[in-house]
């Protein structure tokens, strides 16, 4: 019988640095995996942490890493020529195909861009794939931003709104709450939209008030919840949510069934 | 196949059984009780019938049979991780019906809840169950209210007395000690299990509760008083929750574990996520959280009611908070 809990070791390809706490890891891993989902990342002796998908290559995956505490200090310290563990990947994660032919518009704050990148990667490379895409992105402050290349290159092929809260005088770039730049999308045919929505709990509850309010159908919403989470399998307990288990049927949840979710 | 035996030989058999199994019972433990100067009895290896407390209800359930408190997952060296080995015994674990029912809430989690459960499986594979009875109904239990006063689905049922014991046996593989017995010794004869046919506290759960069931007063009235000590799931036989933990050890620091504790839904720390964001900051929340899964959630689930109606959570809470009566002003109040 296959022993889930056991990780496998995986290879630190490279790292790529966004601001003093928080890197994207390339690592090795070949296998099936989907954005949104996750993996349990851990240096044995201190731990394990759920960590996001943040992008996904022919053999690797990329592991954007905040540092806040124990494990994540050590991935931190001792990342270099090194080796993680892992195991995973867990959760539902986004399926691409709700999004495809639809204007789509993807809402991140923080290190919720993370999971949702894997999605603004995929429809940048294929446009065609979908009507349109707006990303809009929201940081603390200019130098919360991550991913400042991968902007670069999405604004290419998309609309992006790289917003930051508060920003010291003579800051050119957009600033101001995420919420306060979705009233301003122009979305042709509501009924043909699609709104991904992933951040802190509050963020989202926020932004997902001002999309209904555009109006776009609670069918057409899509969020990403974070819980804590110890096992992914289904067993500790600590994600659940009524009779709902975040790490097997979500993270992510489409709005009309993720409202009903109340701790 | 039911049997009559003499003490004295049924002492006999039990030793063979001790020699092949690993028995868990209940038993006395003197003086370790949760309020001074009270025992507690708790499981613990057994060598003979007569440690086996068969009279009162054990405090703490048989889970840890299953699920260990403390359990390890896997050593680490430098570049190896070990996992341990099974026990080489099997297990035969005495139990009550209301616990036997508790087994089947604990397979649909680590058996059915997403994917098989390595350890919880590798064990439950060598496990049989021996039923104790209840000639009478316990002090706080509603078994019979939630439907697990009875079963059929022990290995062996033993009954005892000073001079005789009874028992009911299902499995081959323990027919086969009985089939030892010297002759004359094990008289074949109808044994059935003793089962309550009411006990003192009733509960009728509605089919479903209403919405407004979240921001119902009780859990304020209720929850109020409680510590957020976790006795209450570290008792319950259905409780199943953990939390990883991974130790290096002290002698030499490249050398590790990592193991499951027990974990409890009523103390802090259960849902703090990065950022010191943390979700039902309350002792209410948490209770209709518990609560709730007990009587409602778990069954939108998997289509059974979590709760057996043990009744140890109402017994052991330091701060009398009755679980029962808790449920009955719910489901009156939600009418
Ligand atoms: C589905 C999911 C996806 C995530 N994706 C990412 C990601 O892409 N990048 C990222 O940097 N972080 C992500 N996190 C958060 C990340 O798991 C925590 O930051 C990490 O567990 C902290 O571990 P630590 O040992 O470094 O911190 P600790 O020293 O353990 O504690 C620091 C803080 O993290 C909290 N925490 C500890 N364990 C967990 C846990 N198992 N789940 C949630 N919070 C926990 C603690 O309560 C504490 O507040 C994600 C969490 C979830 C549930
Ligand atoms: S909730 Fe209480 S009564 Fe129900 S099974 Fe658990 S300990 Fe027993
Ligand atoms: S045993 Fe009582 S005080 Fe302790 S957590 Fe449970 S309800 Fe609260
Ligand atoms: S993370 Fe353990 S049950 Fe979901």
């Amino acid at each position: 019988m296959n022993n889930e809990y056991l990780p496998f070791p995986s290879q630190v390809k490279e790292v790529i640095r966004h601001t003093d706490i928080e890197y994207t890891f390339r690592m090795g891993f070949s296998g099936d995996v989907r954005p949104g989902q996750f993996f349990e990342v851990s240096i044995p002796k201190f731990g394990e942490a759920p960590i996001s998908v943040s992008g996904i290559g022919a053999d690797t995956v990329d592991l954007t890493i905040r540092r806040v505490g124990t494990v994540t200090n050590q991935i931190f310290e001792h990342y270099k020529g090194s080796t993680l563990f892992m195991r995973g990947p867990y959760g539902n994660g986004f399926y691409l195909e709700n999004y495809l032919n639809r204007e789509l518009f993807v809402i991140a704050g923080g290190t919720g861009l993370s999971p949702v990148k894997g999605i603004v990667d995929y429809f940048s490379d294929h446009p065609q794939k979908v009507r349109s895409m707006t990303l809009i992105a929201g940081f603390k402050s200019p130098s919360d931003i991550l991913f400042r290349e991968d902007f670069e290159h999405w604004e290419k092929t998309m609309k992006v709104i790289r917003t930051v809260d508060t920003a010291p005088e003579g800051y050119e770039g957009a600033v101001g709450l995420v919420t306060k730049y979705i009233p301003e999308l122009s979305v042709t045919d509501p009924a043909r939209s699609a709104f991904v929505i992933v951040g802190p709990p509050a963020m989202m509850k926020f932004a997902a008030a001002e999309v209904l309010k555009l109006p776009i159908p609670e069918e057409n919403i899509w969020i990403s919840q974070e819980r804590k989470m110890c096992c992914g399998l289904g067993k500790c307990g600590h994600c659940r949510i009524g009779s709902t288990y975040v790490c097997l049927n979500g993270p992510v949840f489409n709005y009309a069934k993720g409202k009903y979710l109340v701790d | 196949m039911g049997y009559q035996i003499p003490r004295e030989a049924a002492d006999q058999l039990f030793g063979w059984l001790a020699e092949h199994y690993e028995i868990l019972a209940p038993k006395v433990f003197a003086g370790e009780g949760c309020f001074s100067d009270t025992d507690v009895t708790r499981y613990g290896t057994v060598r003979s019938l007569s440690e086996i407390e068969f009279d009162k209800k054990s405090d703490y359930s048989f889970k840890e049979a299953l699920l260990p408190v403390n359990e390890t997952l896997f050593y680490f060296t430098e570049d190896q991780e070990t996992v341990p080995a099974a026990p080489g015994k099997k297990r035969l674990v005495f139990l009550r019906s209301c616990d036997l029912h508790a087994l089947k809430r604990l397979d649909a989690i680590y058996l059915e809840n997403g994917r098989e459960d390595f350890y919880y499986k590798r064990l439950r594979e060598h496990v049989l169950f021996v039923l104790i009875g209840c000639p009478e109904s316990c002090d706080t239990g509603f078994c019979v209210s939630m439907g697990t006063s009875q079963t059929g689905d022990y290995d062996l049922y033993l009954k005892i007395s000073e001079e005789t014991v009874w028992a009911d046996c299902k499995s081959e593989e323990l027919k086969a000690f009985f089939g030892r017995l010297p002759d004359g010794t094990c008289a074949e004869t109808a044994v059935s299990p003793e089962a309550p046919s009411e006990n003192k506290e009733t509960v009728t759960l509605p089919p479903s509760f209403s919405e407004d069931i979240l921001s119902n007063p009780v859990w304020e009235s209720y929850g109020s008083r409680c510590i957020g000590c976790g006795r209450c799931n570290f008792v319950c036989p259905t409780c199943t929750c953990f939390t990883m933990q991974d130790i290096h050890y002290r002698d030499n620091a490249k050398a590790g574990e990592r193991r499951r504790v027990w974990a409890s839904c009523q103390v802090d720390g259960y849902t703090d996520v990065a950022g010191g964001g943390s979700f039902r900051k309350t002792q209410s929340d948490r209770l209709r959280f518990k609560v709730l899964h007990k009587i409602c959630d778990f069954e939108k689930r998997f289509g059974f009611q979590m709760c057996v109606g043990c009744g140890r959570c109402e017994a052991v809470c330091p701060e009398y908070i009755s679980y029962i009566s808790l449920i009955n002003t719910l489901v009156k109040e939600d009418a």
